[in-house]
């Protein structure tokens, strides 16, 4: 417990931000007018990075992570798949009791969201939002609906992947990330604007699940893993010592 | 050949996209039914000890467009400036949660964020910040979560001897981080992404 907490509160890893995507990418529109043109002010983790909002079970609800009927009750209409994996820090450990939420089209690539005009029906027993907090060795699972590709206004005839957005939070507020995954062989993976944001080919593949026929259930659904990895946390044995942990 | 350092990378970030409320705030989006109540709706709860204070402000692009898709989390410490978890120094305000997600309005692009005045919180050097709260801002466009502040611009005092705020070297950049007082407990402040005034963003 103690090695737990003195993990749980070391200073972050620095961000790697050639390995993520750069602000300023214009393949993607609309980060033309959207990012920064000012160098970041960089300096080390403070408590403000460091700590950061916990969440407890009795906030999640039965269906929470079951897509396919936590909207009506009734089953959504696509291909039925798991997605599961573990979040991880840089330094492998799993990291639990941390809240992961997702959202995402429905089979046909329409969103139940207001602003979303694509001609592709909504489905009616499928909202598109699910959440849960990880386990001790920070695993998690969702049953779902596996998304459309979509058309979207950037150039002329651009389509996005088949995809799921991901929210995940660490046991710091510094840790926190936003993604999406992408699903093995997609065709559309390569032509995607967004997903080439990203300029190092390693760092694409982190984002795409990987099909798990281990974690199929025959004649029900499919599986897929997606592992997310968060800021790890220095733990210098002399900067511990120092705070007295 | 050396050994191998056996370090993961952390996981690439993406855009949160134009639909980011679907996941994060669904009841506020007009998706009921899924959740009883969206997350993050106040870092407070009734009988939070501090300065009561509401701040308002827009999100505005680099062509001075108000984002209405823009979301945000802010996360601060109580009146004594402790958080409410993982903090080594003690336990905070019961009523204080710290954490709030924020959603600009889909017709203004105003958001509103109620809360207390937090307390001021050690730099890890012992030296004393001025009171803050942490922001990360997600959108369409926006390919990493944004971190930035929110200072005082009534707190003169500790805000010259901040040590983050001195780190910033264009001084009169750091007035990007100061909510304005309006009025008693009232505060305004814009996040610009880009050009003009553009808000000091962090590597933290």
């Amino acid at each position: 417990m103690t090695l737990s907490n003195s993990v749980d509160r070391g200073p972050l890893f620095f961000r790697d931000r050639d390995w993520h995507p750069a602000a300023y990418t214009p393949g993607y529109k609309t980060s033309m007018t959207r990012a920064p043109q000012r160098a970041l002010v960089a300096l080390g983790s403070t408590l403000s990075e460091e700590t950061g909002p916990a969440f407890g079970q009795s906030m999640i609800g039965a269906l929470d992570n079951n897509l396919v009927m936590n909207f009506t009750g009734q089953p959504a209409v696509g291909e039925r798949i798991i997605m599961h994996g573990r979040v991880l820090d840089e330094q492998g450990r799993g990291v639990p009791n941390v809240l992961v939420e997702m959202w995402q089209a429905n089979a046909g690539g329409r969103y139940r969201h207001k602003k979303d005009g694509y001609l592709a029906p909504l489905d009616p027993n499928f909202g598109g939002c699910g959440r849960t907090l990880t386990g001790p060795d920070g695993s998690y699972e969702f049953l779902t609906i596996r998304p459309g590709a979509y058309p979207w206004p950037n150039h002329v005839n651009n389509w996005r992947p088949m995809h799921i957005h991901w929210s995940v939070f660490g046991s710091g507020f510094g840790q926190r990330l936003i993604t999406q995954n992408y699903f093995q062989g997609d065709p559309l993976i390569d032509l995607c604007p967004i997903v080439n944001t990203i300029g190092k080919k390693e760092a694409i593949d982190m984002l795409v699940a990987a099909l798990d026929m281990n974690r199929a259930i025959p004649m029900d659904c499919l599986a897929y893993k997606f592992d997310i990895v968060l800021r790890g946390r220095r733990q210098s044995f002399f900067e511990n010592r120092k705070e007295g942990m | 050949m050396v050994q191998r350092l056996d370090y993961l990378k952390e996981t690439p970030s993406q855009t949160a996209g134009p639909y980011v409320h679907i996941g994060l705030t669904p009841n506020a989006l007009g998706n009921p039914g899924i959740y009883p109540e969206d997350l993050g709706r106040s870092p407070i709860r009734d009988g939070a000890k501090g300065e009561r204070i509401v701040i308002t402000g827009r999100v505005i692009d680099g062509a001075g467009m108000i984002l209405r898709d823009a979301l945000f989390e802010s996360w601060q410490a109580d009146a004594d400036g402790i958080y409410p978890a993982n903090d080594p120094r003690g336990q905070a305000d019961p009523a204080v949660t710290g954490w709030a997600r924020v959603a600009a309005d889909f017709d203004s692009g105003i958001w509103r964020l109620e809360t207390i005045k937090p307390g001021r919180v050690p730099f890890p050097d012992g030296r004393l910040m001025a009171p803050h709260i942490a922001i990360w801002l997600v959108a369409r466009g926006i390919n990493l979560g944004l971190q930035t502040r929110i200072y005082f611009e009534d707190e003169a005092e500790a805000n010259a001897v901040c040590p983050v705020l001195n780190r910033i070297e264009h001084v009169e950049r750091r007035l990007t981080l100061l909510a304005r007082k309006t009025a008693p407990g009232t505060y305004s402040l814009d996040f610009r992404l880009q050009g003009e005034g553009e808000t000091v963003f962090f590597d933290m």
